[in-house]
């Protein structure tokens, strides 16, 4: 099979690619990468990817790694098939990368640490440190009211169409839905609306039933 | 149209957008923002980053911020328009821009970043940087820079034989490891690396940005 993912089902990051496979409607194959035992960490893995990180990605000789490179490349390579992700229009395209941006540097900071400190550290025995977590729920809010009033004015955060702006927030929002953050969430009716949209997309419910 | 930026010149992300705009030859009025007295916090710089950081541009109507979401319209759109390409030629060389643009943002800004506090902003503002973080985030910087090393011995550029995006958006941090970090030997003692940085930085769009008024 030309297209290869290889990474984790806990990973967010790989999850990111997955969804947006799925969203394009594309055959893959899924090598699994063992976290647990620091597969990531070695060779072959780091052939694809030197910081020692999942996912890896290949296209026939074509191999990338950092998930939100590799969405960018499916939504361009594969523009004509499924849901379009990104924007032809270069006014609009920057408009979602505004909020990819955000996403990347701001939601993700605050999001992927909380996931991290709530449900990660628990499942390899460590204690989630609580002062930790409170600053994080902080930063998230502060974040999300940026988000609250964005999404007042735009029916998605890149536009009136759903795209990678919204699309890499999926795994994190879903893991944080599991735990006390949800409230953040909850509180913020534009925010809350949306979340729960993108959390009913027929291709997230997809990858997460195989 | 001459594109207004709002930043400062002692800034990184604005650097990042002038540099970006004089490379590719769009005309711009930097607009400046007093970080010193907290003038993005205030209402009017909301409106244009609702953030309250710095830099936001404004094209005419259109508005953006994030320096690296500005510097990618900019690339495309003077790729599309037949001029400099700072982005890749094919859809495969685009993806390897991508890659070390995430790169930065994810594995490289964040050590440099820390650092640029505890050493620079932290006492600027009366407090004592955290040393142990700042050594921290060095060995851990040396990890990555050895993966830069690795990339530069294979090919020229991050993305490629050519230089774009990916080299551009590295310039701001790089400067600031190489000056008031004071690290300039990290980069020395990796070949590739050090020749790499020795050509982005002698850029005639970098050095016209260096020298402007701060």
């Amino acid at each position: 099979m030309a297209i290869k993912v290889h990474g984790s089902p806990v990973s967010p990051a790989a999850k990111r690619v997955l969804l947006s496979l799925a969203e394009k409607q594309l055959d893959y194959e899924f090598v699994l990468v063992d976290l647990a035992t620091g597969q990531q960490k070695k060779q072959p893995f780091l052939s694809l990817n030197p910081f020692g990180q999942v996912p890896g990605f290949e296209d026939g000789d074509l191999k990338l790694f950092e998930s939100r490179a590799i969405t960018r490349y499916i939504a361009h390579a594969y523009a004509d098939k499924g849901t379009p992700l990104i924007s032809e229009d270069p006014k609009k395209m920057a408009i979602i990368g505004v909020w990819m941006e955000v996403e990347s540097q701001r939601f993700d900071a605050a999001g992927q640490k909380l996931s991290f400190e709530i449900l990660v550290k628990p499942m390899k025995g460590l204690t989630t440190d609580d002062a930790a977590v409170e600053q994080l729920q902080g930063q998230l809010a502060a974040v999300l009211d940026v988000y609250e009033a964005r999404l007042g004015k735009s029916k998605y955060l890149g536009g009136e169409e759903f795209s990678l702006a919204d699309l890499h927030h999926v795994p994190i929002i879903a893991n944080l839905m599991k735990t006390k953050v949800k409230a953040v969430f909850d509180a913020r009716p534009a925010v809350s609306a949306w979340a729960a949209a993108l959390l009913a997309r027929p291709a997230w419910l997809k990858i997460n039933a195989a | 149209m001459v594109v207004k930026v709002y930043g400062a010149t002692y800034a990184a992300c604005p650097l990042r957008v002038m540099t970006c705009l004089f490379e590719l030859g769009f005309q711009f009025d930097l607009i400046k923002v007093d970080l010193q007295s907290g003038e993005q916090k205030q209402p009017q710089n909301l409106l244009r980053q609702p953030f309250g950081q710095v830099p936001s541009i404004e094209d005419g109507d259109f508005k953006l911020f994030e320096s690296r979401a500005i510097i990618r319209y900019y690339a495309a759109k003077s790729a599309s328009q037949g001029g400099t390409n700072l982005l890749g030629e094919t859809l495969e060389e685009r993806a390897l821009v991508d890659q070390w643009m995430e790169v930065e943002v994810n594995n490289y800004n964040p050590l440099i970043y820390t650092m640029v506090l505890q050493l620079v902003v932290l006492p600027q503002q009366g407090q004592v940087g955290d040393m142990e973080l700042v050594q921290d985030c060095k060995g851990k910087l040396e990890k990555v820079l050895d993966v830069y090393e690795e990339r530069l011995s294979k090919s020229k550029y991050l993305g490629g034989e050519r230089f774009t995006i990916a080299d551009l958006t590295h310039l701001p941090n790089t400067r600031f490891l190489v000056e008031e970090g004071g690290m300039e030997d990290l980069i020395k003692r990796r070949k590739n690396l050090h020749n790499w940085w020795l050509d982005i930085s002698s850029r005639p769009s970098w050095l016209k940005v260096m020298d402007l008024p701060k």
